[in-house]
């Protein structure tokens, strides 16, 4: 276990030596992700702006729940990253080299990069956290902050599974699917706002199949202290800790299997 | 005069034939943006819902606006012909000025082919779901019919003249990933494919409605769904007429800097 964090720790500080060596371009696009994730939250401001409240809910608010969402998403796409490109991998047939080492591969690609220039949304994250909490006057006692912290934790994990799921899929299609963006970016957009202005179908794809409402909604419902109006009892704010490593493990079940699968396509 | 122009054409048409070959990716794609589609007009319904305020457009005409922006995404100035990027940066872009054709007329018109196919695969599936199953109707009148044609070709034009200006920028800065993201997240912004420029601030509309983005979506969407008068036609066809000669002549004035400077990557 020490041993495998020690070489997780050695390839996160390779990945982050390398980037490193692009000072600027480091900057820029970090700046670039920053404005790029920032139209989400102007978004947010114009529609509030015009329409003054959303179903009973405040900017402020939906700030709380951007904030935690984002944080989440962040995280798990700065860790994600080699998931997210398996698709070059398997294509090129270069996943073959990965299976000679004596590691498993999902702990490869998981260490493969920290992406830091993705660290642009964590960071507009923060500022609608901040800005969220300043509005509403919101106070963290210790046990908010534990929800908060468990609810990016949590969504951050089911996140990762996606990208895991997302990335078996290419063992069997070779590609990657722009289909499974509709769950990462799109639940990412989703979670955004408070999920109780969707259409139930909608509620429930986010509920049972990819179970970000748990990792997401309910949890900032508890921190905000509001009863949830479709009536789920306040202890599914809690869930969060352990839903998220449960989907995770199960994506990584998938992956197991997938694995099994792969035809390599170079020689 | 002739001959150049049978020389355009044929480049035309081998672009238009050859991206009509991805035709699974356009399937995936599709399904990707009716979700999209779905979830924008979701959270914009519960905005509507959250309000009795007298809005510029109807229900059914944010819905129609919606289906459209996902419609004409390809129009956004972020999709860019990727051959004319690569020749940039392989430096295979010395082969084109060997040729007796102008590069910036050359480019846009590759560009225009590849941008009227990849709209086109997209557009059509969309609009016939979107119109059977989620509520996009038919303009309301015929002239509505025209000026939405007429302004989407128009769009096509702009988007194609504002690509070849951030095509050119590649010649300094080789990677073309910044400058895109860049221009990228402003034309989604303010194209209204984020949120629709009629709920923008009022101070703001006067600026919003001059930029080149709001053509290449807002104004055939809103022409389409009968939000905007054919009375405003004329102006918004010299509004167009008038950024496709300011971008024509940056994207000229910039190629003609950037070839007397030019270095050429590789041997």
């Amino acid at each position: 276990m020490r041993d495998t964090l020690a070489l997780i720790g050695h390839y996160y500080r390779a990945s982050i030596r390398g980037q490193m060596q692009y000072k600027a371009s480091l900057l820029l696009l970090t700046l670039a992700h920053l404005l790029a994730t920032g139209i989400d939250l102007l978004g947010l401001a114009v529609l509030f702006a015009h329409f003054g409240q959303l179903r009973g809910w405040t900017l402020a608010e939906v700030a709380i729940f951007y904030g935690i969402t984002n944080a989440a998403f962040s995280l798990a796409d700065a860790v994600g990253t080699g998931f997210d490109r398996f698709g070059t991998l398997v294509k090129s047939g270069r996943f073959d080299r990965l299976l000679l080492r004596p590691r498993s591969t999902a702990l490869q690609l998981a260490a493969q990069e920290l992406t830091l220039r993705r660290s642009g949304r964590l960071l507009q994250a923060l500022v609608a956290l901040v800005a969220g909490t300043v509005w509403l006057g919101l106070r963290w006692t210790p046990l908010k902050l534990a929800l908060g912290a468990t609810a990016v934790m949590g969504a951050a994990c089911v996140f990762v599974g996606l990208l895991v799921v997302q990335a078996t899929l290419a063992f069997w299609t070779t590609e990657s699917l722009e289909v499974m963006n509709t769950m990462t970016y799109g639940g990412v957009q989703a979670m955004q706002y408070p999920v109780t202005i969707y259409d139930g179908w909608f509620r429930k794809v986010f509920t049972y199949m990819v179970p970000l409402a748990l990792t997401c909604y309910y949890p900032v419902l508890a921190i905000l202290e509001r009863a949830d109006p479709l009536g789920g009892p306040p202890w599914l704010g809690w869930l969060s800790p352990l839903v998220g490593p449960l989907s995770c493990a199960g994506a990584l079940l998938l992956w197991r299997l997938g694995e099994r699968h792969y035809a390599s396509t170079g020689s | 005069m002739i001959a150049t122009a049978q020389a355009y054409a044929a480049a035309w048409g081998a672009r238009f034939r050859a991206s009509l070959q991805y035709r699974a990716a356009a399937l995936a794609g599709m399904a990707t943006q009716l979700f999209w589609g779905l979830m924008r007009i979701m959270v914009l319904a519960a905005f509507y819902r959250s309000t009795t305020a007298p809005q510029p457009m109807s229900v059914e005409q944010m819905v129609g606006y919606v289906w459209l922006g996902q419609a004409l995404l390809m129009m956004q100035p972020w999709y860019i012909d990727r051959e004319i990027l690569e020749e940039v940066a392989s430096g295979q872009v010395a082969y084109q000025l060997l040729r007796p054709l102008d590069l910036h007329a050359h480019w846009v018109c590759r560009d225009m082919a590849n941008r009227a196919s990849a709209v086109l695969l997209r557009a059509v599936p969309l609009c016939i779901v979107a119109g059977i199953f989620f509520g996009l109707e038919a303009p309301p009148s015929v002239g509505a019919a025209a000026a939405f044609l007429l302004t989407t070709l128009l769009a096509l034009v702009v988007a194609s003249t504002l690509a070849a200006v951030v095509a050119v920028t590649t010649m300094w800065t080789i990677s073309s990933l910044g400058v895109r993201q860049m221009v990228g997240t402003v034309a989604m912004m303010f194209s209204g494919v984020v949120v629709p420029l009629a709920f923008f601030p009022a101070w703001s509309q006067p600026i919003v409605a001059n930029l080149p983005f709001a053509l290449m979506m807002d104004v055939p969407g809103r022409f389409y769904t009968g939000a905007l008068p054919l009375a405003a036609l004329p102006l918004e066809l010299a509004r167009g007429a008038v950024w496709i000669l300011v971008l024509t002549l940056l994207g000229r004035g910039l190629l003609a800097r950037a070839q007397r400077r030019l270095v050429i990557q590789g041997g």
